[in-house]
């Protein structure tokens, strides 16, 4: 009698697995991945688990179907959604982002905006963008396709996304909507689950070890007991990323 | 009107908004046009692209009030970048919603907006002079009040237009471009083609008619005027270009030839620079054609 087959799943695939378990439980809300592995997991997300999750073309355009990327979209249109909608979802609460930060501290506060001093930055980013406002006023994830200590630092030389000691500190107008869902980096999946909100190591992913987490991060990481694994791909999923989501293999230039 | 009639109508220190969005549909030839002109300090207001990027370059700014400022295609804007790095202007980094608040408010005559975006970040410390506002209601929140950011002067690219400013876009989305020239006492609006008011409805719907001509002070007819950025659904944005200007604005030697090249004469000239150099590149497109056959 044989067992079933061993899943043989790449380390780009099980992180976009990971990213796709951040909607789960989202319902009917838009899913706003930033980055080509959490697009792959937003659309993976809505093929399985989280059938309800809305999602733009990347212009404006909220596009039902499974979205395999860099396609056109193969599914109809069902609405508009120019930016000036996009401000007003994410108002309402009805959005779940997944950003790249270029800076992330022990309680969340992430910098997109500028590195060194903001006065005269020794590197300029892109800016704010929307995350201050996303960041108070839905749940917001993160994805670092490569888990460094110049990412993962004790603090961040700008605070664009808010953290949690930053929401606390600002009051409950702050706080009352901010949720910092989870992580995700090539390595392992972090969140907030602490009890006084300091990032913690959730799960590691296949290969990697604590060690290497704790390397790789530039403060002292939450980890109570044994880290379990990262869950592995399940076959159906392997078979929408390879044949369906991503068959030219985008998700390989972000975690190669 | 022209180009550098519009320009022309501006005054240096002027806080003058651009619409469109990252590298899509900006009034790129209203933009070029400020660049010919004597015009300096100006404090720009823009969901930046490569406007603000070429306007640093020129030295026309002295203060941005800005989201981000980004080529979409490419992440970062290099002569932002530059100028930022080298202490050349002053900011007010905004959060993108918080912008459009400011030209919200300003566009209603109202005082400001209240907010929850900018709590809890840097916006906040970065910019001392904002305030935050209790609510007079049970509820007892207390919110940022974003102040309104009245314009000078906007500039906004359309699709169409009449000659009466009546202004339309074809494309997937207004972006701000009605806030900026509410915001503004002064709005005037590009488009790549003058048509008659009778026509207007020839090629989009009546919701696509989204700036009055109550807003608009001057019409410009500038075909290809968004060049290099989109302006859906007449053209996409000119990767291609917008490559090389990122290449040359790296060095300022590769940048002063393509200034050269491209910046120093009409925007006519700018137009006839561009044309010939697409047909240059389609014919080394269909060299490479023939040679592979």
């Amino acid at each position: 009698m044989s067992s079933a087959p061993a899943i043989a799943a790449t380390r780009a695939e099980v992180c976009a697995v990971a990213c796709a378990e951040a909607w789960r439980g989202d319902g009917e809300i838009v899913a706003s991945p930033f980055g080509v592995i959490p697009a792959i997991g937003a659309r993976l997300a809505r093929a399985t688990f989280a059938p309800d999750l809305l999602l733009s073309d990347g212009e404006s355009t909220f596009v039902a179907g499974c979205l395999p990327l860099g396609e056109p979209p193969d599914g109809p249109a069902e609405g508009w959604v120019p930016f000036r909608s996009v401000f007003d979802i994410l108002a309402a609460g009805k959005r779940h982002v997944m950003m790249g930060p270029s800076q992330i501290d022990q309680f969340g506060n992430v910098n997109i905006s500028a590195i060194g001093d903001f006065a005269r930055p020794a590197r300029q980013l892109i800016g704010m963008r929307g995350a201050p406002g996303n960041t108070v006023n839905h749940p917001t994830s993160y994805w670092v396709p490569r888990h460094q200590p110049r990412t993962f630092v004790p603090r961040v030389d700008v605070i664009s996304g808010v953290g949690y000691d930053s929401a606390a500190a600002a009051g409950p107008a702050a706080s009352r909507f901010h949720e910092l869902r989870r992580v995700v980096t090539n390595l392992a999946v972090l969140d907030f689950r602490s009890p006084d909100h300091a990032m913690r190591l959730a799960s590691v992913h296949p290969g990697v070890s604590v060690a290497d987490v704790v390397a790789g991060t530039g403060f002292e990481l939450a980890i109570d007991g044994d880290v379990p694994p990262t869950r592995m791909p399940t076959h159906e999923e392997l078979r929408l990323i390879r044949e369906v989501i991503d068959p030219r293999g985008l998700r390989y230039r972000e975690v190669p | 009107m022209t180009e550098d009639e519009v320009a022309a109508r501006l005054r240096s220190g002027m806080t003058v908004g651009i619409g469109g969005w990252g590298s899509r549909r900006k009034p790129m030839s209203l933009v070029r046009a400020i660049l010919r002109s004597g015009l300096r300090d100006l404090t720009i207001v823009s969901y930046g692209g490569p406007d603000v990027g070429l306007l640093c370059a020129a030295g026309k700014v002295k203060r941005l009030v800005y989201g981000f400022v980004s080529l979409d295609s490419i992440p970062l804007e290099p002569h932002f970048r530059a100028a930022r790095e080298s202490g050349a202007v002053d900011v007010t980094e905004y959060d993108e919603g918080m912008l459009q608040w400011a030209l919200y408010a300003a566009s209603l005559r109202l005082p400001f907006l209240p907010t929850r975006a900018g709590l809890g970040s840097d916006v906040i410390r970065l910019n001392p002079e904002l305030r935050t506002v209790t609510s007079p209601y049970a509820d007892g929140e207390e919110l940022l009040a974003v102040p309104a950011l009245p314009l000078d002067a906007a500039l906004i690219h359309l699709n169409r237009a009449d000659a009466a400013g009546n202004a339309q876009f074809l494309g997937p989305d207004l972006y701000f471009d009605d806030l900026f020239a509410t915001a503004a006492e002064h709005a005037y609006a590009s488009c790549e083609r003058i048509v008659p008011t009778g026509e207007l409805l020839a090629e989009g719907g009546l919701a696509s008619l989204r700036i009055h001509r109550w807003m608009i002070e001057g019409v410009v007819e500038s075909p290809n005027g968004a060049h290099f950025t989109s302006c859906a659904p007449d053209y996409e944005r000119d990767e291609e270009f917008q490559r090389d200007y990122a290449a040359a604005a790296a060095d300022p030697v590769t940048w002063a030839s393509f200034s050269a090249a491209y910046l120093r004469g009409s925007e006519a000239d700018y137009q006839r620079a561009v044309a010939a150099r697409g047909a240059a590149s389609a014919a080394a497109r269909a060299a490479a054609r023939a040679e592979r056959q």
